[in-house]
């Protein structure tokens, strides 16, 4: 350790042209634009590259699979080189013991300088016994390399919100990191978070050495600013009223807006609709398929994904608040319709009272 | 009393025979009418665009999205309308400070105990349709100023949920005051959610309300229907204080 992405880079046999490509990568990508590239060149050349640590709890490995699939190769790759990647179940070369002391070790040099990427949720019910590493439960290993971290980030939806294993009846007690540290997390959500996004808010923290701008729920402002809905590309077809009935009609083909396939674009804060996929290929509404709104909180409890609306406890799975909503509606109609059948019924006796009464008072 | 009543002499000749006597009273003033119809309106417009949103259907189709924006203007209709809702409410929530005693706050809650033995008295002549005993108030009565408040209540509900769910489209102040509400209610699904749910609470009121305001002019004849129009109601002689 102790030496500089520059120098490491070189040490890997990369050109000084391909370290220059990476830094405007980097730039562009974490938002600084070109004249930020001789900010990050230098920051690059110079600062000592931070240890991390990447810790996987109750997850699937798809942000990891996200992250080594950012758009610039070089990117990518050097940064997971780059990164003093020093624990990461998944991808690091030590196992068992070494692996353990690799964890350990780092945690002790680095003091409050270290970086720590969650990935995945954690367990709470039951002492934590859903997930277990090295013997020790995952909130112990968390509260212990979270307590000299210099930045927390939380990658993806089950480290930021709970994600599958959060949703109802949530066996494992599973819980987001930010419910469990003392510490500001930058919550980094989707399933999985784009990897481009990742990148620019790994290199963010490198380069600036600070935390992006957040929102009040603790997402970098710049990718989370705004609903996929907002920069949709089908959007003209919102607002025109041409809807996709069916998987196969006309509309669909056309490319017309999947708002009533239950496209949760108009309810989901990401930036697919910029960023994109894939370098910049494609993105889920653009191949033909709904948002699901992989990145907001609860997103699996929103039920079906094919609705717009989400299911209503206790009246069947394909029941709206509009089938509830009609059911109550027909039955007031129903009720009043007897008010008006009694009522007349009753017609007679009742203006001859009324007329009685009249005579007797007066 | 403070209100006005004029002392007409309204020969009521039923079964052609003993006069009895009525006296014309001003229960609802020109604010409270204003504001009866404004809202009337501005939640039918709001109900049926508010639907439509949820559950587009399928109205034109032209080939082309340029062609067409029916969609857009309809959600313009329901945000225009929330902001006449809105505000025709704020003004009715004042005059609620204001206004004569047929509008105040106090004819909202049952506070006293012949408004709470007037509620039961009210629910079994609308529900099991027997007799009203005792005078019935002049304003709203005891059961009617309640739900009234429920459904104030509601207004406020829909106004958040609704101003919260705009602070996402629009940039200006009022709806970005709402921000907060969004992380507070778990999100924009739920918010949404709860915003579609209250649509049915709304239809339910109105339809048993116009109803109700029927047949109540029916079995108390003294012009309720015409007063949220002229804002006269008829009292007998000697009733109703
Ligand atoms: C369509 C939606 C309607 C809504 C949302 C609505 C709502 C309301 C509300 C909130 C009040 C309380 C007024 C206040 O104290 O400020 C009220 C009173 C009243 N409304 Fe409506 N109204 C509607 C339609 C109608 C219609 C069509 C009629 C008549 C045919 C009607 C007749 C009345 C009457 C007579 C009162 C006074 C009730 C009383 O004596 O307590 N309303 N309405
Ligand atoms: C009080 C009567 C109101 C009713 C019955 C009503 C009803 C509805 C309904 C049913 C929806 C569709 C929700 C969905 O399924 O997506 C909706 C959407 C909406 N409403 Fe309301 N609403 C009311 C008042 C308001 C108010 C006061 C505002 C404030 C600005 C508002 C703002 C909105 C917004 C922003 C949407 C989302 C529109 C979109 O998707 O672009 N509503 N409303
Ligand atoms: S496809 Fe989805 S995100 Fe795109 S405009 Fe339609 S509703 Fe909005
Ligand atoms: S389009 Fe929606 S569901 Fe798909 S990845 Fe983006 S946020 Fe997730």
């Amino acid at each position: 350790m102790g030496n500089s992405i520059w120098q490491n880079m070189q040490q890997k046999g990369y050109s000084r042209r391909d370290f220059l490509q990476f830094c405007a990568t980097a730039a562009t990508v974490a938002g600084f634009g070109k004249s930020g590239v001789a900010q990050v060149v230098s920051a690059f050349e110079k600062k000592e590259k931070p240890a991390v640590v990447w810790m996987h709890f109750q997850e699937c490995t798809c942000c990891s699979e996200s992250f080594i699939r950012a758009s610039h190769p070089i990117v990518a790759d050097a940064l997971l080189d780059v990164l003093s990647l020093n624990y990461t179940e998944t991808l690091m070369a030590p196992s068992g013991f070494q692996a353990e002391k690799s964890l350990s070790d780092t945690l002790k040099n680095n003091k409050g300088k270290y970086i720590v990427l969650v990935e995945g949720a954690v367990p709470t019910k039951d002492d934590g016994v859903y997930c277990m590493i090295g013997g020790k439960t995952a909130e112990s290993i968390l509260q212990t390399v979270a307590a000299d971290a210099a930045a927390i980030v939380a990658w993806g939806s089950c480290a930021s919100n709970g994600c599958v294993q959060a949703a109802k009846p949530n066996p494992t007690g599973a819980t987001p990191i930010y419910k469990l540290v003392d510490k500001p997390v930058i919550n980094v959500p989707g399933c999985p978070p784009i990897a481009d996004v990742m990148m620019a808010v790994v290199t963010h923290l490198l380069v600036v050495g600070q935390v992006p701008a957040l929102d009040s729920q603790g997402r970098p402002k710049e990718f989370y600013g705004r609903r996929v809905h907002d920069t949709c590309y089908r959007r003209a077809n919102y607002d025109a009223g041409l809807f996709v009935e069916s998987w196969d009609d006309d509309g669909a083909r056309k490319g017309y807006c999947l708002y009533k396939m239950g496209c949760k674009g108009p309810v989901t804060y990401n930036a697919c609709s910029v960023v994109k996929w894939n370098e910049g290929t494609s993105y889920p509404i653009q191949s033909g398929h709904n948002c699901i709104g992989c990145s907001e909180a609860g997103f699996w409890d929103n039920g079906p994904f094919y609705q717009h609306l989400a299911s209503f406890p206790g009246f069947g799975v394909e029941s709206t608040a509009d089938t509830v909503g009609t059911v109550v509606g027909v039955a007031t109609l129903a009720g009043v319709a007897a008010h008006v059948v009694a009522t007349n019924v009753r017609k007679r006796k009742v203006i001859a009272e009324v007329h009685a009464e009249d005579q007797k008072e007066s | 009393m403070s209100t006005p009543g004029i002392g007409v002499k309204d020969v009521f000749t039923a079964n052609g025979s003993a006069p009895v006597e009525y006296r014309r009273i001003y229960v609802w003033e020109l604010p409270v009418r204003a504001y009866h119809w404004i809202n009337a309106i501005a939640l039918v417009a709001l109900c049926v665009t508010g639907y439509l949103i949820g559950a587009p259907i399928r109205l034109f189709n032209a080939p082309e999205a340029y062609e067409q924006y029916w969609f857009g203007w309809v959600r313009f209709i329901h945000f225009a309308a929330a902001y006449v809702y809105v505000f025709n409410f704020l003004a009715r929530l004042y005059w609620g400070f204001v206004g004569n005693k047929y509008a105040r706050w106090s004819a909202f809650f049952p506070l006293k105990k012949s408004q709470r033995q007037e509620i039961v008295d009210v629910i079994k002549a609308d529900v099991l349709e027997t007799k009203m005993h005792g005078p019935i108030s002049t304003g709203h009565n005891a059961l009617a100023g309640l739900i009234y408040f429920g459904t104030f209540l509601a207004f406020v509900f829909q106004t958040i949920t609704g101003f919260a769910l705009y602070s996402s489209m629009s940039s200006s102040w009022l709806p970005r005051m709402f921000t907060w509400i969004v992380p507070l209610m778990g999100g924009e699904f739920a918010v949404r959610f709860w915003h579609h749910l209250f649509l049915w609470f709304f239809v339910t009121f109105i339809i048993v309300h116009i109803y109700l305001a029927f047949y109540h002019d029916y079995i108390e004849g003294r012009g309720t229907v015409s007063s949220i129009i002229g804002g006269w109601k008829f009292d007998r002689e000697n009733r109703g204080k």
